[in-house]
């Protein structure tokens, strides 16, 4: 190589790597990855099997009343009783199906929506990108906590305008993301190339834009689903989210909070409104560790310098 | 009449200070017992504003010097522990800090007291007593989020080129922090700012709740639970009218600190 | 001010030994510049010339003990004037440097700080000890203004940076090192951000700079005829380790080192110039414009023979770019019109035919952004193929590597991924996605000009031959005249948005020139390092 005389084109020094199968990368990718990664898959894989099986796994239904309100921790109750005497190991199970599915659904759909109306607005950049990025402009300017009370004001407290009115209030911040990422993309060579070639809109979406801004938006999925998830558990927790009966750990908070006074009194007892607060924290904390590691793969970043 | 004619109704009778009547209190029996939305508000309004200064005046100074000086010493012990406890605090919901809060420094050590019912009667060093750990909560939440933004917005200017010369110019390090960095720091630094006395004012929501704070806050909450529309606007549009009103500052700071703008051409 | 003793010429002021560097990459520590000595003598001046990668700046920038985050000093020892600088605590270097050790960086637009006037960054090293007032500073500062031939001098140090021109940010930067009379300046590619035509008058400047005040100076580039004005010595440096060192005049005649020697490779290539009658482009009166805004070509015309090469040579902002734009159709023209074998091409890209896209290609500068990073090599050069003539499967396969065959690769590339190729290697297969669809006209924008010498030789061979072969057309896009020898039949020269002349490359290359393009010729530097002195004379007689 330092010889010019037989100097060869193929010879030339790209970055060597050896050639791996999919499996192969990622099961590579996980051996490496750090403790903190680790722990957070864990979590995050056992909150999923919980959410999933819980009418198997929880030992009384959700909304069954027993004959002893705020019952102590152990016996029958493990973690006691509530104040109409429901059992709440169960319904932190339960929990785990409700808090999680709706959050998660609600994540989904403002992806949908933010993540093809920024797509849209990036490609197209004309007076649909105009008027898409100002509305958004309008529903930023409002802290969306305060925007979602005053429509769940208007719509009324149940799931399905808890959900819509998160997801488009959140849709947003994914339509922001989108376009910007997108806009990066748009800009490049390759892009321009494929302009040229004769290929259609549809096909440099799907081929030559979406697996370039896939890495970031995934990411976001998991910060998105992170707030989304703590918005849900506020409102919860201030009486206006999920409805009771249904099981759900922001209001869990609420029904047992006044607990927590008698704690000199029995510790134990109160704990029991922390319980549900730090399985909520628990899992923020887990997806924020895994997202973290995930983007410091993707984006090739060898942390700043 | 159609919405929009009782829209524009309420908007010039907003200009006017007229909030509208809260419908709460107006009862089947006949005696109409609603109370006029601006007095409901007025004396909470002070309330809020108070817990939101008295938290602003810690969050801000603590988090800047946190942010820039995890900036400064990067990648050592130090900045790993903030940055370990802060990301912790961020993914974790107010009202659990909150709680977690009450029951040691409330509950098992009576410290601070866990109902912050102040009302106007009381002295300046009362309230402060009442409003310590309503105002903890939210220093911890803020802290995080503002220490961390600083912290980025330090480092991408640290990375410029013009820092580097100065370095190389023998510049001491104090001297590259404040002529050379901050100056170009203002705008970043006003926008993380005003970004997070947002923050504070959805973190005043659940914190009022949590504390039984009278303040807007709580009263709106209050509101939604029994769909009592005007006051839901009402208190909606002090919110919003406050984050607008910081927003539009931090850009003004932004502008008016940017030099290409301040020496055209 | 330079009432300190300077020391007599020749007296050893610089002398470092057996250089180790290491950088932090891929989570680990790697060797960038593996045990190179260097010394310096007063008055002196050392070019460090290299390719990308070679660690000239890194070696640079040791010079003053400095290391940047992500590197560290190794092992070795850093002698300034008796001082030994690698192992010396932080707060003392700080003394020296600025004062005694300058650093004059690549984009001075970037490295002044955009909120404070320049003279107040000029002034601040010097005043920094208290030696010398404020005033008497600024006057000193303004002196330096004059003297780097800058307009205004007495005022233009009052401007903050973005109301100065780049080519006058960086004499204000080398007034700058010099206000407090260093003893060395490390020169970091002053001149690689600038116009050949603005950098003639930047390295005069310099140059004299360097001589009144007998400063010593290390200077950096990957551009041997910048480096032959400039240097009394001149190292190359390959990979972090010297290849060959020798004063000035001795290297450029009778370099020893085959590396060496291959820097020299582009400027051995010259096509001999043809014409011929029958133009298969032509691009008529056009005007064009982006957006609303004004025009920024202005009736241009040029004719682009078959099977010939037309070279669009001009600085930036000369509209070079916008021509070829407007050829592909991106940027439709308020005026006039593209030919293309005798037929008006639809002016908008959307109205092309996939057959007349099919015949005028791309080939892009950065390598880097023309393919898509998720793709393989056999997905890049295999799309084109199937989306003009249908191919697909085996048959595609096959045709792929028949055109990795051409660009002188084999079939190992298939489904390798963008980012594990070289630049070279990543140019060649923009190359043949070009020739994949078998295309008459390819425009080819500053192909080479992202590449490392050497492999710019590669890529240019690479390309005549495909001419010989394909009998295609090459409009060939570039800033630099030495590509333009090497590779046009014919020249086209751009200044602010209208063709200045066109013609054969010996017509234009030769006198009488009109006057831009005497001037862009004769800026370009000759590997001659009596170039710029009697450019310099040539010019102030006339």
């Amino acid at each position: 190589m330092s010889d010019p005389e037989t100097y060869s084109a193929a010879g030339e020094v790209g970055q060597v790597r050896l050639r791996r199968t999919r499996m192969q990368r990622i099961w590579i990718d996980l051996k490496n990855a750090p403790p903190t990664a680790l722990f957070g898959m864990t979590v995050i894989v056992i909150y999923a099997f919980t959410g999933i099986f819980a009418p198997w796994l929880a030992p009384h239904g959700q909304a069954e009343i027993f004959s002893q309100p705020y019952a102590p921790w152990g016996g029958e109750f493990l973690l006691g009783t509530d104040q109409i005497g429901r059992d709440i190991f169960s319904r932190l199970i339960y929990g785990a199906r409700n808090t999680i599915g709706i959050a998660l659904a609600t994540t989904l759909i403002s992806f949908v929506i933010g993540g093809g109306f920024g797509l849209m607005a990036a490609i197209t950049q004309n007076w649909i990108d105009q008027v898409l990025s100002r509305f958004v402009d309008v529903l930023m300017a409002i802290p969306s906590l305060i925007f979602a009370l005053m429509l769940l004001s208007i719509f009324g407290s149940n799931a399905w305008s808890l959900i819509f009115i998160i997801a488009v209030l959140d849709s947003t911040r994914v339509f922001r993301l989108t376009r910007a990422v997108s806009l990066n993309v748009v800009v490049m060579d390759y892009v321009e190339a494929a302009k040229l070639r004769g290929e259609k809109l549809g096909w440099i979406m799907r081929r030559e834009i979406l697996p370039n801004i896939l890495p970031p938006l995934v990411a976001e999925f998991g910060l998105r689903f992170s707030f989304v998830f703590l918005s849900i558990a506020a409102l919860s927790f201030l009486g206006v989210g999920i409805q009771p009966p249904t099981a759900d750990w922001g209001s869990m908070v609420r029904e047992n909070a006044s607990l927590i006074q008698f704690a000199k009194y029995d510790l134990k007892g109160a704990m029991t409104p922390l319980v549900p607060a730090a399985a909520i924290a628990l899992l923020t904390i887990a997806v924020n560790f895994v997202v973290d590691w995930f983007l410091h793969k993707t984006s090739g970043l060898k942390d700043e310098h | 009449m159609p919405a929009y004619q009782r829209y524009f109704g309420w908007v010039a009778g907003v200009l006017q200070g007229d909030f509208g009547y809260s419908f709460s209190g107006r009862a089947a029996s006949g005696v109409d017992r609603s109370r006029a939305v601006v007095d409901l508000i007025g004396p909470r309004l002070n309330n809020t504003l108070f817990l939101a200064s008295m938290t602003a005046l810690i969050a801000v100074p603590l988090s800047l010097f946190l942010g820039i000086t995890t900036a400064l010493y990067r990648n050592s012990v130090y900045d790993r522990v903030v940055n370990a406890v802060t990301l912790t605090t961020i993914a974790t919901p107010e009202f659990f800090v909150a709680y977690i809060l009450i029951l040691f420094l409330a509950s098992l050590y009576q410290v601070f007291p866990s109902l912050a019912n102040i009302d106007a009667s009381m002295t300046m060093g009362e309230k402060i007593y009442k409003s310590a750990l309503p105002s903890m909560t939210l220093t911890l939440v803020i802290v995080a989020h503002m220490m961390r933004m600083t912290r980025a917005a330090i480092i991408n200017l640290l990375a410029s080129p013009y820092i580097e010369m100065a370095r190389l110019k023998g510049v001491t390090s104090t001297r590259v922090i404040l002529y050379h960095a901050l100056p170009n720091a203002w705008a970043p630094i006003s926008t993380v700012i005003a970004f997070n006395l947002a923050y504070l004012v959805v973190g005043v929501v659940v914190v009022e709740v949590v504390f039984v704070y009278p303040g807007v806050g709580q009263l709106m909450v209050d509101a939604v639970r029994t769909r009592d529309i005007p006051v839901v606007q009402a208190c909606a549009l002090f919110f919003a009218g406050t984050y607008i009103m910081l927003n539009l500052i931090a850009d003004i700071i932004g502008i008016i600190t940017n030099p290409r703008l301040l020496h055209p051409r | 001010m330079s009432t300190k003793d300077r020391g007599t010429k020749g007296d050893i002021l610089l002398d470092m030994k057996d250089i180790v560097i290491d950088g932090f990459s891929d989570e680990r520590w790697h060797e960038i510049i593996k045990g190179v000595d260097l010394t310096l003598k007063r008055g002196e001046v050392l070019g460090l010339i290299g390719e990308s990668g070679a660690g000239k700046s890194t070696l640079g920038l040791a010079a003053m003990g400095f290391a940047r985050p992500g590197c560290r000093l190794t092992s070795g020892e850093i002698v300034f004037d008796g001082m030994e600088l690698r192992a010396m605590p932080e707060k003392q270097k700080q003394k020296l440097w600025g004062t005694r050790i300058a650093y004059v960086a690549q984009s001075a637009a970037a490295a002044f700080n955009p909120a404070h006037k320049l003279i107040d960054q000029t002034i601040e090293s010097s005043i920094r000890n208290g030696a010398v007032s404020e005033k008497e500073a600024q006057a000193d500062a303004i002196e330096l203004y004059r003297a780097m031939q800058l307009p205004d001098p007495e005022n233009i140090g009052f401007r903050f940076p973005h109301q100065v021109s780049g080519g006058q940010l960086q004499r204000a930067m080398t007034a700058m090192a010099m206000a407090s009379r260093p003893d060395l300046i490390i020169f970091d590619e002053p001149t690689t951000a600038l116009d050949v035509t603005t950098q003639v008058n930047v390295l005069a400047a310099m140059r004299d700079a360097v001589e009144r005040f007998n400063t010593a100076a290390i200077y950096i580039t990957h551009d041997l005829a910048v480096v032959a004005q400039m240097a009394d010595r001149i190292k190359v440096l390959r990979y972090g380790v010297e290849m060959e060192e020798a004063e000035t005049r001795k290297m450029l005649k009778t370099p020893e080192n085959a590396y060496t020697k291959s820097l020299w490779s582009v400027r051995s290539i010259h096509k001999k110039p043809e014409t011929s009658d029958d133009n298969i482009l032509q691009i008529q009166g056009v005007d064009a414009a982006y957006g609303k805004g004004e025009n920024v070509l202005h009736d241009v015309n040029i004719s682009v023979p078959r099977g010939k090469t037309v070279a669009i040579v001009g600085e930036s902002g000369s509209g070079k770019s916008t021509t070829a734009r407007v050829v592909t159709g991106l940027l439709p023209p308020n005026k006039g019109k593209v030919l293309f074998n005798g037929e008006v091409l639809p002016a908008q890209l959307k109205d092309r035919s996939k057959d007349q896209l099919r015949r005028i290609q791309m080939i892009y500068q950065m390598a880097d952004t023309a393919m898509n990073p998720r793709q393989t090599i056999g997905e890049i050069i295999g799309r084109p193929l199937e989306f003009y003539t249908g191919l697909k499967g085996r048959a595609q396969e096959a045709k792929v590597i028949e055109l990795l065959q051409m660009i002188e690769l084999d079939d190992s590339f298939l489904d390798r991924l963008p980012n594990e190729l070289s630049g070279g290697q990543k140019q060649r297969v923009c190359i043949a996605r070009a020739l994949a669809a078998n295309p008459e006209v390819i425009i080819c924008d500053e192909v080479t000009s992202a590449l490392d010498q050497i492999v710019q030789e590669g890529i240019l061979q690479l390309l005549l031959k495909l001419q010989k072969d394909l009998d295609v057309s090459y409009i060939f896009i570039t800033h630099d005249i030495a590509t333009v020898q090497a590779i046009s039949d014919e020249i086209v020269v751009m200044l602010e948005g209208e063709v200045v002349e066109q013609g054969l490359k010996t017509q234009i290359m030769e006198p009488p020139y009109p006057d831009y393009t005497k001037l862009l010729l004769s800026s370009v530097p000759e590997m001659d390092p009596d170039w710029l002195t009697n450019l310099l004379k040539e010019r102030g007689e006339a």
